[in-house]
């Protein structure tokens, strides 16, 4: 635990279960996920860190757990549990994770999310992969399309807003002169960052990015950190991330959780996990501590 | 680009499909069942037509092989053109106005009496399915959902018109709007429980959705009249001044000599109205945040849902606003009948609506429009082919061979444009230029 995640959560996870079949995937977790952190979700292949994933973001439904984000200030014990008693989804400041469907919990609770496979709309153009992840503000600007289909005025401002901001993410990860081609053109590289730019549009809170540096080379790994650490640094975004590579997860993140076999093993500082023996053996099968303190270094 | 391969291997691949269309042709045309005086059934053979099958594959499949172009596969990060972009531009408009001078120009061509014809059997049937495509196109082409029992919708417009102008006296005017209002519902009612499907399922629940339509208005006698459907509907007014021969007619009103092509020319109007709404109304939407949804919908659902967009009601709302088209064109259907009954809204509607959506490229406005007038105009035109009686005997009738003329439609699609006549995509929104997508990048949606 550190420091930020014990004195300011921004997602507190408790007892969190989810079970298929018979196969319990991630079992009986709490963590928490202070604000402002960089929180990285570490574990060998199979310990059940996507599956945690969709939980938080709401694509599946735990079997147990309460998953308690508070958007602003502290999130009080007694008022979350006030709040899971009333049998609602939200009070506006605290939300309720478990009881809310995958839409809403973007929409209201401002939690974004990338995929392990990347999931752009590869037949829109880049600019259009941003506007469309800006749906709800448009959506409402547009009276319910009726307003937006006689081109009402403050439609049109809001739309020009929408692509101003667009506009800012495509510089900010490189892509402007790229902003009328397809997505699905682009190279792998960056398709991860627009997936991100796109997951930022939604003004997010909290972004929760699934192995954001798989198949990324030296170079595009050390310009993802950069983008992440900025995105922190400007926005004040916390960011929730699963990762296998090492130089990304011990250069930039605050706070480190590590899962295996469906089990929180450790909960700490880098420096903290690199020398737990605990994951050392996850990750090798055996108390082998100098070639574990290779991969973990 | 060169010709796609050698003569020899041509020559091999093309027995090859001759041979697989001579094992097909045998059950299907070698052997036939006929009535002998006795009214005993005779097997008979016919082994020329499968010779003349396996031939006609044999040489088709060869000269696509050996001379035809391979499809242009264009590189995914060109946009792929098919036409350039000031005749892109001015097609449309032409078009309209074209199809606005139509009837004026040919019934000052071929007079009252042969321009009726053309105008009826050519420009408003035609624009109809130019109308139900557009409204599929929201559906299909733009959310990705496969509807396959459209035409339900359809038959509610028409049967809206046809039940309220009959048993309440409502006129057109008034039943148009609320036959839209209907058919939407009917749209959002059956959009409900079939959101959780997708793909093939959504398409056998659509299909099942229209089969139960059509039998409802088959079997509920005291409510549609069953089979033999509802008649003697009342016809278009001019806004108010009906189309005859009285003194407070349109006719006389407007002091013209009464002409039965006025209400054939109204209606003609009416209904490119009708389109032209539709066009507009699917073209705004597109750049709008719903229309967004609905394209990134059919890209992918999933992403859609993390960035917290409501999918049910994106569905929802083109399930709707598809159906709603279908019902302005149902009511106008009645209302240019004048009598409706449930034959006319079989499945075979709904597979021609979706053949044009399909033949169009999906998405695509002007590739829809032109499916239609290929697809609809295709068969009017087999009815004109009346020297090929010279050529068959009395019997034979062109207009049978309309299926022929789908599948053929289909495989030369399957064969050039596999993405339909327009596959390329336009963006909805561009930062400093506007340039197409490749079909190639676009999903089709699953559902």
């Amino acid at each position: 635990m550190t420091a930020r995640a014990l004195s300011s959560p921004l997602l507190t996870i408790e007892h969190l279960t989810m079970r298929f079949g018979g196969l319990t995937a991630v079992n009986d977790v709490s963590f928490t996920v202070g604000r402002g952190d960089i929180t990285a979700l570490i574990g060998p292949n199979g310990a059940g860190k996507t599956t945690l994933f969709n939980c938080i973001t709401g694509f599946y439904k735990p079997a147990q757990g309460r998953l308690a984000l508070a958007r602003e200030g502290l999130a009080q014990a007694e008022n979350v549990d006030a709040l899971t008693k009333s049998g609602r989804r939200h009070n506006g400041v605290i939300y309720l994770l478990e009881r809310m469907p995958d839409f809403e919990i973007t929409r209201d609770a401002h939690v974004a999310r990338t995929f392990q496979n990347i999931r752009l709309f590869s037949g829109m153009t880049v600019l259009e992969n941003l506007v469309v992840a800006q749906h709800n503000i448009l959506m409402r600007a547009s009276g319910l399309s009726l307003l937006g289909l006689v081109g009402w005025p403050s439609f049109r401002a809001a739309e020009k807003a929408a692509i101003e901001k667009a506009s800012f993410w495509l510089d900010k990860i490189g892509l402007m002169d790229r902003a009328d081609d397809p997505a699905g053109a682009l190279p792998y590289g960056a398709q991860r960052r627009l997936e991100i730019a796109r997951a930022m549009c939604t003004d997010p809170v909290l972004l929760c990015l699934d192995e954001p540096a798989a198949g990324l080379n030296p170079r595009e790994s050390a310009e993802l950190n950069d983008l992440l650490l900025s995105i922190r640094a400007e926005l004040g975004t916390s960011i929730l991330l699963i990762e296998h590579d090492m130089s990304v997860v011990m250069k930039i993140s605050d706070h480190v959780v590590v899962l295996d076999y469906g089990k929180l093993i450790a909960d700490g500082t880098p420096d903290d996990i690199r020398n737990d023996p605990r994951v050392i053996a996850a990750y090798l099968g055996v108390e082998d501590t100098d070639e574990a303190a290779e991969v973990l270094a | 680009m060169s010709p796609s391969m050698s003569i020899t291997r041509a020559l091999r691949e093309a027995g090859f499909a001759g041979l697989v269309a001579a094992g097909l042709a045998f059950p299907i045309l070698t052997l036939g069942t006929e009535m002998d005086q006795s009214n005993r059934l005779v097997l008979e053979q016919r082994w020329s037509w499968m010779a003349i099958a396996a031939a006609l594959v044999f040489v088709g499949r060869f000269l696509v092989l050996a001379f035809a172009r391979k499809p242009a596969r264009a590189a995914p990060h060109t946009g792929a053109r098919v036409l350039s972009p000031a005749l892109a531009a001015a097609l449309p408009r032409a078009g309209v106005i074209a199809l606005f001078l139509f009837p004026m120009v040919m019934l000052f061509w071929l007079g009252p009496q042969g321009s009726l014809k053309w105008i009826n059997n050519y420009g408003v049937q035609i624009l109809i399915y130019v109308m139900l495509g557009w409204g599929l196109n929201i559906v299909v082409g733009l959310a990705g959902l496969l509807d396959l029992g459209y035409v339900a919708f359809y038959a509610v417009g028409a049967y809206t018109y046809a039940l309220l102008s009959t048993h309440f006296g409502l006129s057109f005017w008034i039943c148009l709007p609320l036959a839209g209002l209907m058919a939407a519902s009917w749209g959002a009612m059956l959009g409900f429980p079939v959101l959780r499907l997708r793909g093939d399922y959504l398409a056998i629940v659509t299909l099942a959705f229209g089969e139960i339509v059509s039998a409802v208005l088959t079997n509920w006698t005291d409510f549609s009249n069953g089979k033999a459907g509802i008649m003697s509907i009342p016809r278009i007014t001019f806004f108010g001044l009906p189309f005859n021969a009285n003194e407070n007619g349109f006719a006389a009103t407007f002091g013209l000599e009464f002409q039965a092509i006025h209400r054939t020319i109204f209606l003609f109007y009416l209904i490119l109205a009708l389109a032209l709404i539709t066009h507009v109304v699917t073209l705004r939407l597109r750049a709008l945040p719903v229309g967004r949804a609905w394209e990134a919908l059919r890209e992918d659902e999933i992403a859609c849902r993390s960035l917290g967009i409501n999918t049910v009601n994106t569905k929802l709302t083109a399930f709707a606003l598809g159906a709603m088209f279908a019902g302005f064109a149902g009511s106008f259907f009645a209302v240019r009948q004048g009598f409706v009954n449930p034959d006319s809204f079989t499945f075979m509607e709904s597979a021609t609506i979706l053949a044009i959506v399909v033949l169009g490229g999906m998405g695509s406005q002007l590739g829809v429009a032109l499916a239609a007038v290929v697809m609809v105009g295709g068969t009017e035109v087999l009815r004109e082919l009346t020297f090929l009686k010279q050529i068959f005997g009395s019997s034979f009738d062109p207009s049978l061979y309309r299926m022929l003329l789908f599948g053929l439609a289909m495989v030369v699609m399957m064969i050039w444009r596999p993405r339909g006549l327009i596959s390329s995509r336009e963006p909805s929104v561009f930062l400093s230029q506007k340039k197409n997508v490749s079909g190639a990048l676009v999903q089709e949606g699953h559902g």
